[in-house]
């Protein structure tokens, strides 16, 4: 199945005076997939994806996202774009039903608050203020601001820092979710284990290039066939699935 | 999605969401309602204490060689005025700003001096002042003449009826100037300097909205704000102390157009300090700034007349000054806007001054 390209990144460059953030990097992403940028903090993950997201200027290099220019269209990019920040608030004193009227009129769409929350699980909470959410509420409800323009691609950072393991996995089926009603998914985060279970393809970032681009599974067969062996034989669980098997995969109210 | 998109209804969503925010925020409701209010009540219940002086319009044709005016002018609590016509004496008389019109006459027969003193019902207890400083003066002059049973000087009053000047027509603009510019300089710098730090605004900056809906969405709202809370202290002054509305309805909606243009001028210092602030406790101060002196020399509590002389020329160099002092003049004297067209003019250029300040200092991120 010939794959086709939503995102194109030629030869980008970012420059922080004399700190070469990000040093000419180049990937696609596909339409429909999960792509994750993957790499240690400081690698130029969330610079790169800020410049994709038309919230910074770039230095060099050429991107393109869902056919149009970032230097000659960057605002029909807005209105095709859902994006979550690492760390952003929102509009003080509102709650959250009033904070997705807030981004409709924003996007100058009519959309239910309700219908919106619905779609995270988080209608009971209509009423209540963003700081009043527990961590994977937040995130829950961050993303469904990015879902408010039935956008074409939605962008996450690190939406699962910070959350416990019932909570994160609550947060993957919900990106699965996304990504099955035909919404590509650009993600970043420094967990392998969720980039392995959750991401069609992965890049991963170091000192500001890309040092492979590939699925999950080739990267591991590549590793593999190289001759790797892991130190210690391989148990048959981790502590993980102990956590998720003694206290259930419920997701709970924290 | 293909429909056309409208900036209009995201400065309006904006607008609302701003204005929402600002009802339901402790501090902006305390600001514009509280303070005031508080103020007001304070002053008009110890009203009509501490007489400072007693303004005396000197008519043109005084003699002023005579002994009756010479023994006036050492009474310290008497101030003298010159420099007003015989049209803005009488007109001020009526309104309470000078208390009395004095125009003492020399006559070639006894009694030799004549005092004409014309009081005002406008200038209250202080009518019994003069007339006792002035009872002193006769009673020392006609007792220092040896052989006269006949009087050299006698005094005629007459007593014009005035607009009474009560504490809350001097108090009230006052507080409402100062409300205006509480709630432009540290609503507007609190609000953009805290949703530049949280990433609001740089998540706003994801969706197709523009930087001046931005700016015109939280202006409308705050603007919006400040002239409901105007309105609220005008009626609660009128209806509940007796504030003076010269044209009624009319002067409202005057007090209200100069309270949006102050308030607007005031905006201007907000967007200033949410530039040069690096973080949310650092406003404040550098608020206060701009606040404070404001609130002291700008006739917010007493007139700026009773300045010694150094000090008033800074007062009249602060916009709150200009402000306040229309707001008198429009709701005590029934001043029409253009009679006040000095004052907005002076706000005005202020508000030239600071913009092009806040458009150098501001910061998105």
């Amino acid at each position: 199945m010939a794959k086709k390209s939503i995102i194109t990144v030629k030869n980008l460059v970012k420059n922080y005076g004399d700190f070469n953030a990000v040093k000419g990097i180049s990937f696609e992403v596909y339409e429909g997939e999960i792509f994750g940028l993957l790499g240690p903090n400081g690698a130029g993950k969330t610079t790169t994806l800020e410049i994709i997201e038309t919230l910074r200027e770039k230095t060099s290099g050429e991107i393109t996202v869902d056919g149009f220019n970032i230097d000659t269209d960057a605002g029909s990019i807005k209105k095709r774009i859902g994006v979550q920040l690492q760390a952003a608030g929102y509009y003080p004193n509102l709650n959250l039903s009033e904070l997705i009227e807030l981004f409709s009129g924003l996007y100058g769409i009519q959309r239910s608050p309700l219908e919106m929350l619905k779609k995270v699980a988080l209608t009971d909470k209509a009423k209540a203020k963003y700081k009043e959410l527990s961590g994977g509420q937040k995130q829950r409800f961050s993303i469904a601001t990015t879902l408010i323009n039935n956008p074409r691609i939605v962008f996450l950072d690190e939406p699962t820092t910070g959350l416990d393991p019932q909570a994160r996995r609550n947060l993957w089926d919900l990106i699965r979710e996304i990504r099955d009603q035909g919404t590509t998914v650009v993600i970043t985060t420094h967990y392998m284990d969720e980039a392995e279970v959750l991401c069609d393809r992965v890049a991963f970032v170091d000192g500001g290039n890309i040092i492979g681009v590939d699925t999950p599974d080739n990267f591991i067969d590549k590793l593999v066939a190289s001759g790797f062996e892991r130190p210690k034989e391989v148990k048959l669980a981790s502590l993980e699935d102990v956590f998720i098997n003694m206290t259930g995969k419920e997701w709970r109210a924290e | 999605m293909n429909q056309e998109y409208s900036n209009f209804k995201a400065t309006l969503a904006i607008a609302k969401a701003s204005f929402r925010s600002i009802v339901r925020s402790p501090s902006s409701v305390v600001f514009t309602l509280l303070f005031p209010l508080i103020f007001i009540l304070v002053f008009g219940f110890i009203s009509g204490g501490g007489v400072i002086s007693v303004d005396v319009g000197v008519a043109k044709t005084n003699d002023t060689l005579n002994p009756v005016y010479q023994a006036l002018k050492k009474v310290s609590i008497v101030k003298l005025i010159h420099d007003q016509t015989p049209e803005q004496m009488q007109s001020n008389l009526q309104k309470g700003t000078i208390d009395a019109i004095i125009n003492i006459q020399k006559n070639t027969v006894a009694p030799y001096f004549t005092a004409n003193i014309e009081y005002s019902k406008a200038s209250g207890e202080k009518e019994n002042i003069l007339r006792s400083a002035l009872n002193n003066i006769f009673y020392e002059i006609n007792a220092h003449i040896p052989n006269g049973p006949p009087p050299v000087a006698e005094i005629k009053e007459t007593t014009i009826s005035g607009r009474e000047y009560k504490t809350i027509d001097f108090i009230l603009p006052g507080q409402l100037g100062f409300a205006l510019l509480s709630t432009g300089v540290f609503g507007t710098a609190f609000v953009f300097l805290s949703l530049r730090i949280t990433l609001v605004i740089k998540r706003f900056f994801a969706t197709p909205v523009k930087r001046y809906s931005i700016v015109i969405g939280e202006a409308i709202a705050r603007i919006s704000f400040a002239l409901i809370g105007a309105l609220f202290i005008i009626l609660i002054g009128k209806f509940a102390f007796g504030f003076t509305l010269v044209h009624g309805a009319v002067t409202v909606l005057n007090m209200l157009l100069l309270s949006l243009i102050g308030v607007v001028v005031f905006m201007g210092f907000g967007f200033v300090v949410s530039g040069i602030a690096k973080n949310e406790s650092t406003v404040p101060p550098i608020a206060n700034m701009i606040t404070l002196p404001q609130f002291l020399l700008s006739g917010t509590f007493f007139s700026i007349n009773v300045f010694p002389a150094w000090l008033q020329p800074i007062s009249r160099a602060l916009p709150l000054t200009y402000l306040n002092d229309a707001l008198r003049k429009v709701a005590f004297e029934g001043a029409s806007l253009m009679d006040v067209s000095h004052q907005v003019l002076v706000m005005l250029i202020w508000g030239v001054v600071i913009y092009t300040v806040a458009v150098k200092t501001f910061k998105w991120e």
